[in-house]
């Protein structure tokens, strides 16, 4: 295993020598309500091999039929992916035998896919780059094993295996590039900036939820390097379910050294799948996958070709939604966002977070601020997504309604936020039980000022000689007395008023 | 053997339940004492059946009863007994295929086919014998032992379907459903003398057909009168949204072009004689059956020619790659992880082993044949040469057909070039075997629908001659009007049914 001793070559010193062709291939698993090619729910989470029936367990005599709206959703994801969409395809067997595969092939396409020469325009740093699709085709997804006893939780070392047919023939879109060529160093943000923008356009669609991290969106990363300026493409590797976005780019960047290193010193590229491992963001060697490798497809005989009728197609055309690229530069052009602003909105997975928040009622700029403030540190914290984090965008704009109308200040915000997260009820009532109000009420207030004036007379008597400025260190002791339960700006005027 | 109420035929007894004449029960239980005391086992009597359900059967007859009674049949064949092959699963019903790999399994669903049996309040009497995975033409590869013919014990019944022909020849059961992927309706339908009919692909639903090929397979009625297969026909056939490649068009007029032929007037009808399937190597008692045959269909009024269809002498290669290709896949299923047979090598085996272990021994050596095969034919590097050419050959084949049908109604052939042969004679050359169907295989090819009817008896050996007739698709009432009138005119010449001259069975030790 020549991996095992191998020396990664620096990312930066790669790019001296060899160039990076990638190609990904993206599994999207659909949110029909049934299965590819049965009625069974899909639904997330239930009770292991709760939702099977004779098709989807492969039971001997059992037939497909070809599930409609997973056929439209493919037919949606191919348009706004600009491909072709196949005037007749049929669906093929992928043969060979695992333990979770009902009936030892996958209905899959061979082909003749459904969808075919697209493309996705992805930006890198200003700088856009053409992500030519090869093909999208429907397929079903497998059992999921889950192996018991073994230290890596691979099937290597297990002493046995639990498999749940729950998963078995979930709809399934895999969307394939052809070579991505010519992105040199920034082959690792151009392959996470690809994914981010499949994701945000099949989100967009409304198709899947495109969840990576409970699979519902899967990617594999397929590496190879040529020397500088050669024609001819080296030995792929191909890393197998990189399920973040993060880790897309990590392991782009990791196979470009792995491979740079093997190559550099000498040695050949083995072809073979590699396991992405999250902690190191390394890869390590899967099964050995030569070109000899035989699926002996042919044509799923139990099932008819599709043929979705031209109306059909440009009727769906219709349904498409706006690209995210032209959405984004509309939103920003509303909202005022920076450049940065905006990219850093989309980057976080906000957008459609704080759209919602200033539909809501915010102001654009809190909205961001909030969002990619309080509320991503709390999503970093645990770890959760922007949409997990206990808040809704309605709320977010409750609690901003709030600032606005000094009733509570920022500070005060971030209680307001916990008061949420724990579930105490809407802003205003979290605000009434932990008595956050902003205490705008002269007479307390005027009170404290005299505490604060008395305690200090050297700050006051600056104050009087003119140096206002130094009114904050009094507005400090107020803030203080008052937990910072007061106006900063109420307070200000009435030490200005008091000793100018 | 007249005043029983087993050599009737489903349509009398269907007349006679609704006459009050008799009830279901009684001809339920007729039947069970039939098999009771022909059926036997592996070693003695006809073994047509695996498993006999004498409770189900007759707790479904008493339904039928108390529906007719009440004045509610359900069909019009309400509590007429039926057998069916052990291809289709039924639900709670061991379904084993004749293959030890679903020993014991017991599906959780009925077939499409069985549930409309069931909702039109047939009972089932039990699941017939056949060549494991329906592979063969002799019911000599069942893992359960083979099927003997009524005629002649020391007989093969035909394949894959011998269970349920046989069971139909010795009157264990007036009705039984087959599967024809090659001629395993028809072919045993020939040598036992008795009426099957593989109707159009996807005119009756696959849906619960355990698949041996699933671009051929097709399921149909076996009986021993063409009218019988008709009602049959008619009852099983139709659109199942469970099955894609189920035509939408109902299945009708079936009886009413039975009752039609059997008034005997063919006039105008134009039939073909395939050039390409008679010949040299064909049984010289088996062309002069069919020659009459013929004859008797020139005298009824039909204008007969002769056609050639130039592709069907490459129909039995392809065949044998299309099958097989698709046979590899589907039999891969059967890997001890979900249901049937489990397999445990010794040691710390890991599932691969127990897969590997399994499939030995729990697969026969035809089915071994055909998974290597099938599995060679779709390598990378071969599927042009072989799945690629055979299904070139298909569309050729198809299109004989469609020329043939420009000229003329019907096409005719014998429908085995032999009558049935020894057990175990040809058992150890796949190959003689293979021919058996170079007649039937033709309309599987092309999903066309056929029928074999009785032709007579060969003068050598006296056995059973089937005469096949092919339409084109979803033309199958033809195939009804031209056997109900040959029928009709054989049984005047012979003065009854054909099985009427079968030698009687002997019962078997109890």
């Amino acid at each position: 295993m020549t991996s095992a001793v191998t020396t990664l070559v620096p990312f930066e010193k790669v790019l001296e020598t060899f160039d990076p062709t990638m190609g990904l291939e993206v599994h999207v698993e659909l949110n029909t309500a049934t299965k590819m090619f049965c009625g069974c729910p899909t639904e997330f989470g239930a009770e292991p091999n709760t939702q099977v029936c004779p098709t989807c367990l492969g039971l001997p005599g059992a037939m497909p039929v070809v599930n409609g709206a997973a056929v439209e959703s493919a037919i949606r994801i191919g348009l706004a992916l600009n491909c072709e969409i196949a005037e007749w395809c049929r669906f093929a067997r992928k043969n060979y035998f695992y333990p979770d595969m009902p009936k030892n092939f996958q209905t899959s396409q061979y082909d003749e896919p459904i969808c075919f020469e697209g493309y996705l325009d992805v930006e890198v740093d200003g700088e856009t780059y053409r992500v030519e699709i090869e093909r999208a085709h429907m397929e079903e997804d497998t059992g999921k094993a889950t192996h018991i006893g073994g230290a890596t939780g691979r099937i290597h070392g297990a002493s046995h295996s639990l498999i749940d047919y729950n998963r078995a023939g979930i709809p399934l879109i895999e969307i394939v590039t052809k070579p991505i060529r010519g992105t040199g160093a920034k082959a690792p943000e151009v392959a996470k900036a690809y994914v981010a923008a499949l994701r945000e356009l099949v989100k967009g669609l409304g198709v899947s939820d495109v969840r990576m991290d409970q699979g519902s969106m899967r990617c594999d990363v397929n590496l190879s390097l040529a020397p500088k300026g050669s024609e001819v493409l080296g030995t792929r590797t191909e890393t197998k379910n990189v399920n973040s976005l993060r880790s897309v780019e990590r392991a782009v960047r990791y196979e470009m050294s792995r491979h740079a290193g093997i190559l550099s010193a000498g040695g050949s590229i083995l072809q073979e799948t590699r396991h992405f491992h999250e902690g190191d963001g390394s890869t390590s060697a899967g099964r050995e996958k030569s070109d000899a490798e035989d699926y002996r497809y042919f044509p799923e005989p139990d099932l008819v070709p599709v043929a979705p009728a031209r109306e059909w197609v440009e009727e769906l055309r219709g349904t498409l939604p706006e690209p995210p690229a032209v959405r984004r530069a509309r939103l920003q052009e509303a909202w005022g966002f920076s450049d940065m602003e905006m990219r850093d909105t989309v980057g976080a997975g906000a957008l459609e977070l704080v759209e919602e928040t200033i539909a809501a009622g915010a102001a654009p700029q809190a909205a961001r601020k909030w969002w990619l403030g309080e509320l991503a540190r709390r999503a970093n914290d645990h770890g959760l997504e922007l949409t997990e984090v206990g808040v809704t965008p309605v709320q977010v704009a409750e609690v901003q309604g709030l600032v606005d109308a000094k009733t509570i200040n920022d500070k005060l915000a971030r209680q307001v936020f916990e008061g949420l997260y724990a579930g105490e009820g809407t802003p205003a009532e979290i605000v009434e039980k932990r008595g956050l109000a902003v205490v705008s009420d002269d007479g307390a207030l005027s009170a404290a000022v005299d505490n604060a004036i008395a305690g200090n007379p050297d700050v006051a008597q600056k104050i009087r000689d003119g140096k206002v400025a130094a009114a904050g260190a009094l507005i400090g002791a107020v803030m203080k007395e008052m937990r910072g339960q007061a106006d900063a700006g109420r307070v200000r005027e009435l030490i200005l008023a008091k000793l100018t | 053997m007249s005043t029983s109420p087993i050599t009737r035929t489903a349509a009398e007894l269907a007349d006679d339940l609704a006459a009050g004449a008799t009830t279901s029960v009684e001809l339920t239980r007729a039947h069970l004492d039939r098999i009771a005391s022909v059926d036997g086992d592996a070693t003695e009597g006809v073994h047509a059946f695996l498993h006999v359900d004498a409770e189900g059967a007759l707790a479904s007859a008493a339904e039928s009863d108390a529906r007719r009674a009440a004045g509610a049949p359900l069909h019009r064949l309400d509590g007429v007994p039926i057998a069916i092959k052990d291809v289709l699963t039924t639900r709670g019903l061991p379904t084993t295929c004749a293959s030890k790999i679903l020993e014991g399994w017991r599906p959780p669903y009925d077939a499409t086919v069985v549930g409309k049996i069931r909702a039109a309040g047939l009972p089932i009497l039990g699941k017939t014998n056949m060549d494991e995975f329906a592979m063969g033409s002799s019911t000599e590869h069942s893992a359960y032992g083979p099927t003997r013919n009524p005629w002649a014990l020391d007989r093969i019944p035909g394949g894959s379907g011998g269970g349920s022909a046989a069971a139909v020849a010795a009157y264990e059961a007036p009705l039984a459903i087959g599967t024809d992927t090659g001629g395993s309706i028809r072919q045993p339908g020939a040598v036992t003398g008795t009426v099957g009919v593989k109707p159009t692909y996807g005119s009756v639903s696959r849906y619960g057909l355990v698949a041996m090929a699933n671009s051929l397979d097709q399921a149909g009625p076996v009986t021993r009168s063409v009218l019988d297969s008709a009602l049959l026909h008619e009852l099983i056939g139709g659109h199942d949204p469970l099955d894609s490649t189920s035509v939408q068009q109902p299945v009708t007029g079936l009886v009413e072009a039975a009752l039609q032929g059997a008034s005997g007037d063919l006039s105008g009808l134009r039939v073909g004689v395939i050039k390409e399937l008679a010949g040299d190597g064909w049984q010289p008692g088996v062309m002069a059956r069919f020659q009459e045959s013929v004859d008797l269909l020139t005298k009824l009024g039909a204008e007969v020619v002769e056609v050639s269809c130039p592709s069907f002498v490459h129909a039995m290669a392809a065949y044998y790659l299309v099958m097989p290709a698709e046979v590899s896949s589907n039999l891969a299923k059967f890997d001890a992880m979900r249901f049937g047979l489990r397999v445990v090598p010794d040691g710390q085996p890991s599932a691969e082993d127990v897969m590997k272990a399994t499939r030995d021994a729990g697969f026969g050596d035809e089915v071994k044949r055909r998974i290597i095969v099938g599995t060679y034919a779709l390598s990378s590097g071969y599927y042009d040469a072989y799945y690629g050419q055979a299904q070139k050959v298909r569309t050729l084949i198809s299109r004989d057909f469609a020329a043939a049908y420009d000229r003329v109604d019907v096409l005719v052939s014998p429908t085995s070039p032999t009558t049935a042969f020894k057990l175990g004679e040809k058992l150890d050359d796949p190959l003689a075997m293979y021919l058996q169907d170079l007649a039937t295989i033709p309309a599987n090819l092309a999903g066309v629908p056929g029928i074999s009817v009785p032709a007579g008896l060969a003068d050598e050996d006296g056995l059973p001659v089937g005469f096949q007739v092919l339409a084109p698709a979803l033309a199958d009432d033809r195939l009804y009007r031209v056997g109900a009138a040959l029928e009709a005119a054989h049984a005047a010449a012979w003065g009854g049914p054909l099985l009427a001259q079968a030698p009687a069975l002997q019962e078997v030790a109890r």
